[in-house]
């Protein structure tokens, strides 16, 4: 009789707690789920259908008509590559250059070191909004060279390239400093052994090291890989080239006249699709990222 | 200006020899001189694998840095006939006192961010206490609301502003909860809902980032605060305000910064959905630095309206450093 009271009061707390998580849920989605239902819709259904709940189910005249439309109206296909690539690009060679630093940073002594690191750490604070501005001053006046007609030509200004999208993004104090706080939890005996063994850094760098680290790159490939598919600011002051545009730049095209709100919904659920299923697939990993990059306070 | 940093910069394999010690003595002479090899073998081999990263920071964050001061004091535009000149502090001048726009920038930045900070702060620790019970289904929720973060900005802003307009999602939702009672307005072309009805996407946007931040910092806190609590009589509440809350200090600061920055920092919704208007009534610091300094070119200007961005967040971290560093 003594333990019902209490284990009553705990099941009605439990009903509430779910009552609100899903009324949550529901808020957090209907904006989502409106935007993938719409983009199977024609034009004149979306708008009909806006004041009740067939607004965010998939009846009626449901086709791919709109995803048709988008291919026509726009290469999203070389949108959705240029993207691919320049993610591709920023993670990968960030995992590769940060990881070297953050293993220079913290197991290796040199000159410079100290410095290097109070410097990284300094601008980690710097948004990237207050050197847009200047950056593209400065993008515009660097050399770069060319190969034409089978000669290397010398030529300024990095705009309208690949490389202007992904070369100032490949370093990131932030991750350099993840890195190096992360190295820096494996004991440095394996070094010292692998040294006597007649290692060099380098292969202690990557034989050892690297293989260690897994949740560490897995971290920093999350935490670059977002903001470098989603980047918008940047892009829209450097890339004017249709051929070179990524996939958030390529939505300039829908409003140029009347926007058709059904192939608009097509094109952003196709740009959004992959990021949510690399999301959902590594979900676990996603989370401890985003834990792990508020855990230094 | 590059010249002193290159000094400095240890890119340079020729320059930052260790010290070398005056020749040993024969008899451990051969030892020294291996131990002497393998630290130079160590300093050559970690300033080469830092210098990859050296060389972009210092090309593409020091320098824009230095360069964005620079040319706050100049008259450099894009493209520009005119030669480099010297203005002095005339950026500035002509931002605080004749540019009515960037007054209004700076009113709606800080606005923004005045509701947004709270809301979005304690929205995430609501959220994070929801989803910290031990319940079952919890990382369900924790994904759920966690998907618009993935999302991008941009799809979310266009997004909103489908459903915001006249004959859209939100207002045939109003129009049906009230019964009709409201028929709710043109959200974005209103000068007195446009701000608001940004700032409710924004939150609706990022907050699930803020309650992982929340949860990993409520999930330090160990349990047996909340069982001696418990014995005492503590009832929920009691327990969140003398346990939970006072735990969480370090998280709590490092949400509110991080937010505050972000905040100040609003340029995607605003360039996406508004453009600034109706009547600048969501221009923001970013956007006007942008608007000019890239759009019309006056890369002067726009750099100086940058710096006094900076010179803000500086500010607050600057805040930042100084709570943390009160703690220890």
């Amino acid at each position: 009789m003594r333990g019902t009271r209490p284990e009553a009061s705990e099941q009605r707390r439990r009903v509430w707690s779910y009552l609100v998580l899903v009324g949550l849920a529901v808020f957090f989605l209907f904006p989502l789920v409106f935007m993938f239902v719409s983009s199977l819709k024609p034009d004149s259904q979306i708008l009909s259908d806006i004041s009740g709940w067939r607004a965010f189910l998939p009846v009626g005249d449901v086709n791919l008509d709109n995803y048709g439309a988008v291919f026509d109206r726009v290469p999203v296909g070389r949108f959705l590559l240029n993207s691919l690539l320049v993610t591709v690009a920023i993670v990968g060679l960030g995992l590769v250059v940060n990881s070297m630093a953050g293993f220079a940073l913290s197991r290796l002594r040199w000159r410079g070191r100290g410095l290097v690191l109070g410097v990284v750490i300094a601008t980690l604070i710097v948004p990237f909004e207050t050197i847009a501005v200047p950056l593209v001053y400065w993008v515009a006046h660097l050399p770069t060279l060319l190969f034409q007609d089978g000669a290397l030509v010398y030529d300024i200004g990095w705009l309208n390239s690949y490389q202007v999208q992904i070369i100032p993004f490949v370093a990131n104090a932030f991750s350099v400093f993840l890195f190096s706080q992360y190295f820096s939890t494996i004991p440095t005996s394996l070094d010292e052994a692998a040294r006597i063994d007649g290692a060099g850094w380098f292969t202690i760098y990557r034989r050892i090291v690297v293989p260690l680290s897994g949740p560490a790159f897995a971290t920093v490939a999350i935490l670059t890989f977002l903001p470098a598919w989603n980047q918008y600011l940047w892009p829209t002051m450097v890339v004017q080239d249709e051929t070179l545009r990524p996939v958030m730049v390529g939505m300039q095209y829908f409003f140029q006249d009347n926007p058709a709100w059904g192939e608009i919904m097509a094109y952003t659920s196709m740009i959004t699709l992959p990021v949510l299923v690399v999301f959902l697939a590594f979900q676990r990993a996603f989370v401890s990222s985003v834990a792990a990059s508020g855990v230094k306070g | 200006m590059t010249a002193t940093f290159r000094l400095d910069s240890p890119a340079d394999p020729a320059t930052p020899e260790p010290a070398r010690t005056p020749t040993a003595p024969a008899a451990d002479g051969k030892r020294r001189r291996a131990k002497n090899a393998a630290r130079r073998g160590e300093a050559r081999a970690g300033l080469a694998m830092a210098s990859p990263a050296i060389v972009l920071l210092l090309t593409f964050l020091i320098v824009p840095v230095l360069l964005g001061f620079a040319l706050s004091f100049t008259n450099a535009r894009l493209i520009s006939p005119e030669p480099l000149r010297f203005v002095g502090f005339d950026n500035f001048v002509r931002a605080f006192t004749i540019d009515p726009t960037f007054f209004r920038s700076a009113l709606n930045t800080f606005a923004f961010a005045a509701v947004v900070v709270p809301v979005q702060a304690g929205f995430g620790l609501f959220l994070a206490l929801m989803v910290n019970q031990k319940i079952r289904g919890v990382t369900a929720f924790r994904v759920i609301f966690f998907i618009p973060v993935v999302t991008s900005i941009v799809v979310v802003s266009i997004l909103w502003k489908f459903m915001y307009q006249p004959d859209g999602l939100v207002n045939s939702f109003i129009n049906s909860i009230t019964f009709g009672a409201w028929q709710g307005t043109a959200w974005l072309d209103n000068p007195s809902t446009a701000l608001f009805a940004i700032i409710v996407l924004s939150v609706w946007q990022a907050v699930g980032f803020h309650m992982l931040i929340w949860l990993s910092g409520l999930q330090t806190i160990p349990e047996e605060l909340y069982e001696a609590a418990r014995i005492d009589g503590a009832g929920t509440w009691r327990q969140f305000r003398d346990v939970t809350w006072p735990c969480l200090r370090p998280t709590r600061i490092f949400v509110l910064i991080t937010i505050t920055i972000a905040a100040l920092g609003l340029f995607v919704q605003i360039d996406v959905m508004t453009q600034g208007g109706p009547i600048d009534s969501t221009s923001t610091l970013v956007y006007h630095a942008v608007l000019t300094g890239y759009r019309q070119q006056q890369i002067g200007y726009g750099s100086a309206l940058s710096l006094v961005f900076f010179v803000i967040v500086l500010v607050i971290a600057l805040i930042q450093r100084h709570l943390t560093r009160d703690k220890d």
